[in-house]
């Protein structure tokens, strides 16, 4: 794991993801103010600006945005988690029928991917949440929705790359059954780029769900969710600048970190591209 | 040409392919639209007149054929919430939409392969480091966060630039624009209205460094990684080796080299901007399809939901064919294929 600390800027961002990490588990533990981060208003203390009482400063409903921030932290890192591991699932399983069967399962995979892929980035996302209704788990299935075929073009690509080479075909040829030949031979062989596509991607879906929130199609007052939050500090921007700037911050940082790992990874497992 | 008309016809069917998917979202939602277009207070009897009107009693498949039909004649259908036709909706606000792309995209553009050639040139020194760490940022940037925060300090502080919109209230009665192309900044510099002009270009710098940031952070990390490569290679070493001078193996061999991949990666961000206007426009309350479309999401406006959706399946995929066209001009292996 060496590579994780291979030069400051990395260093810097694992540490930031750790303590993302570590709000996310700890949060109603550790928040200044537990009761606030869950929900709990508090109208008397509105608008108090970043100071000693609050380092962060209240919200409209008096609540510590620092509470909130870190209480935010475990729907943002979840929503990740899932979108890309649904996505990878459903995509790596496609991909790797694709891949190793050729013909036209293959072709009717790849064409139904290209649809989901001819489309803008996010743009399917948010058609979707809005057809299904906002909120958070809708927000997470319209994300899975335009996630997978990403995952399916990359998986089929490598799984029929391996699929000629020798050894996997003296394997069919000795008769091992397809099943065996696709988990043992090939699935292994793809973890590399699936590891590499799913650190890359971690960071994206925590901006995407944070943009979705923000239009507010994603998670739903009174939920502790980042973008959320900003949308709600919009109007207030020039007077209680620190609600959205602070809540703003924190998917920064999230998305940050996640990305420079996901590089460092990358150049980890893919030397190839990091001698560029 | 065999090659452009393969292009051609998989566009199609595309384009085709998608406007089924839209379809088939806008029919499957939950609520029924047709109470999005009358309102809350009126009756069942009401509703299923409107339903009769609307076509919706129809079966899936017939509606969609007429769907498609009306599409191909120029009939996107009514916006349930501005109550007019879509197409007009969407030609209207799409000048302001392309012209803030446009500076964005040249802004980014140039300052990222700027900002790429010269971290290529100090790499591993402390100016690549600081490029580096931009164009990450760039790239994590929450998009409605940033537009946010400049708008606090430039707009709220420092008063600098306006806040939102595209002009000025007043400037439609002191220096009106005559329309010519519909491109408001366009027209003001054909018809040398130059109050214009100044008024929408300091109006511009705001959103345009907004909506750029991604676009930036993506073209300049793809030109210091292309420009290194290719500086490593043989031929380089050849050329330096005969003494050409520095500059000239720089701009006129490398550089050259290297753009295909930015090429690339200028039209893929370009395709990102797309729905990054969506959140640009909204913050900055531009006239455009961005603000439309978020609009038109929020309020289930399905008829503009599904035009919105289907321009920008037409823009990307306008973009990646000028993408491949300019790497066919660039690169004449490309039609080799």
């Amino acid at each position: 794991m060496s590579f994780l600390f291979k030069d400051k800027l990395t260093g810097t961002a694992t540490v930031m993801m750790l303590i993302f990490i570590v709000a996310a588990i700890f949060g109603p533990w550790i928040s200044p103010n537990a009761k606030e981060g869950a929900g709990a208003t508090n109208v008397d203390n509105s608008y108090i600006g970043p100071g000693w009482q609050h380092l962060l400063g209240t919200d409209e409903l008096g609540r510590d945005l620092l509470s909130r921030i870190i209480y935010g932290a475990r729907p943002a890192l979840l929503i990740a988690l899932a979108v890309v591991g649904f996505a990878a699932i459903i995509g790596t399983l496609l991909g790797l029928i694709a891949g190793y069967a050729g013909g036209w399962i293959d072709n009717l995979i790849m064409r139904v991917s290209e649809l989901f892929l001819s489309f803008p980035p996010l743009l399917l996302s948010l058609v979707a949440v809005t057809f299904l209704g906002p909120g958070l788990i809708n927000a997470l299935i319209a994300l899975i929705i335009s996630w997978w075929p990403w995952y399916a073009r990359l998986i089929r690509v490598e799984a029929s790359i391996i699929k000629s080479k020798p050894y996997v075909e003296i394997s069919a040829a000795m008769g091992v059954p397809d099943r065996i030949i696709i988990l043992r031979h090939i699935l292994r062989n793809v973890t590399t780029p699936l590891i590499v596509q799913i650190a890359a991607d971690l960071g994206t879906v925590i901006l995407a769900a944070g943009s979705l929130a923000f239009i507010g199609l994603g998670a739903q007052p009174p939920s502790a969710d980042w973008g959320l939050m900003v949308a709600q500090g919009r109007n207030l921007i020039f007077d209680q600048w620190w609600i959205s700037t602070f809540s703003g911050l924190a998917i920064f940082l999230a998305v940050l970190s996640f990305n420079i790992i996901g590089d460092a990874l990358r150049d980890h497992f893919d030397p190839r591209i990091a001698r560029q | 040409m065999k090659i452009l008309w393969n292009r051609l016809s998989s566009a199609l069917l595309v384009l085709f392919a998608a406007s089924f998917v839209t379809f088939t979202l806008a029919r499957v939602i939950p609520s029924d639209p047709s109470l999005a277009y009358i309102g809350p207070k009126a009756t069942a009897a009401d509703a299923a007149q409107l339903r009769i009107t609307l076509g919706l009693d129809q079966p899936i498949p017939v509606q969609y054929i007429k769907y498609l039909g009306e599409t191909l004649h120029g009939n996107w259908g009514y916006s349930l919430s501005t109550k007019q036709p879509v197409l007009q909706e969407i030609i209207d606000r799409l000048p302001a939409t392309l012209e803030l792309v446009f500076f964005a995209m040249s802004f980014a553009l140039i300052c990222g392969v700027a900002m790429g050639v010269y971290a290529a040139k100090y790499r591993g020194r402390i100016q690549d480091s600081i490029i580096r760490i931009l164009a990450i940022a760039g790239v994590s940037m929450p998009a409605f966060w940033l537009g946010l925060l400049l708008q606090m300090l430039f707009a709220g502080r420092l008063t600098w630039f306006p806040a939102t919109g595209q002009f000025d209230i007043d400037l439609k009665y002191d220096n009106p624009i005559t329309k010519i192309t519909g491109f408001p900044i366009f027209d003001s510099i054909v018809t040398g209205n130059f109050a214009a002009t100044v008024n929408g270009l300091h109006h511009m710098v705001l959103p345009a460094l907004t909506l750029s940031a991604y676009s930036f952070g993506l073209i300049s990390r793809m030109a210091r990684a292309n420009l290194l490569e290719v500086m490593s290679q043989d031929y380089i070493k050849v050329a330096r080796a005969y003494g050409l001078s520095e500059r000239i193996v720089f701009f006129k061999l490398a550089l050259r080299n290297a753009l295909p991949p930015i090429v690339t990666i200028t039209g893929l961000s370009t395709a990102y901007l797309i729905t990054g206007t969506f959140f640009v426009e909204q913050v900055y309350n531009w006239p455009g399809i961005g603000s439309f479309a978020v609009n038109s999401l929020i309020s289930i406006d399905y008829p503009a939901i599904m035009g919105i959706t289907l321009l920008a399946a037409i823009g990307y995929l306008v973009i990646n064919f000028i993408v491949d066209l300019i790497h066919a001009k660039l690169d004449p292996r490309v039609w080799m294929r």
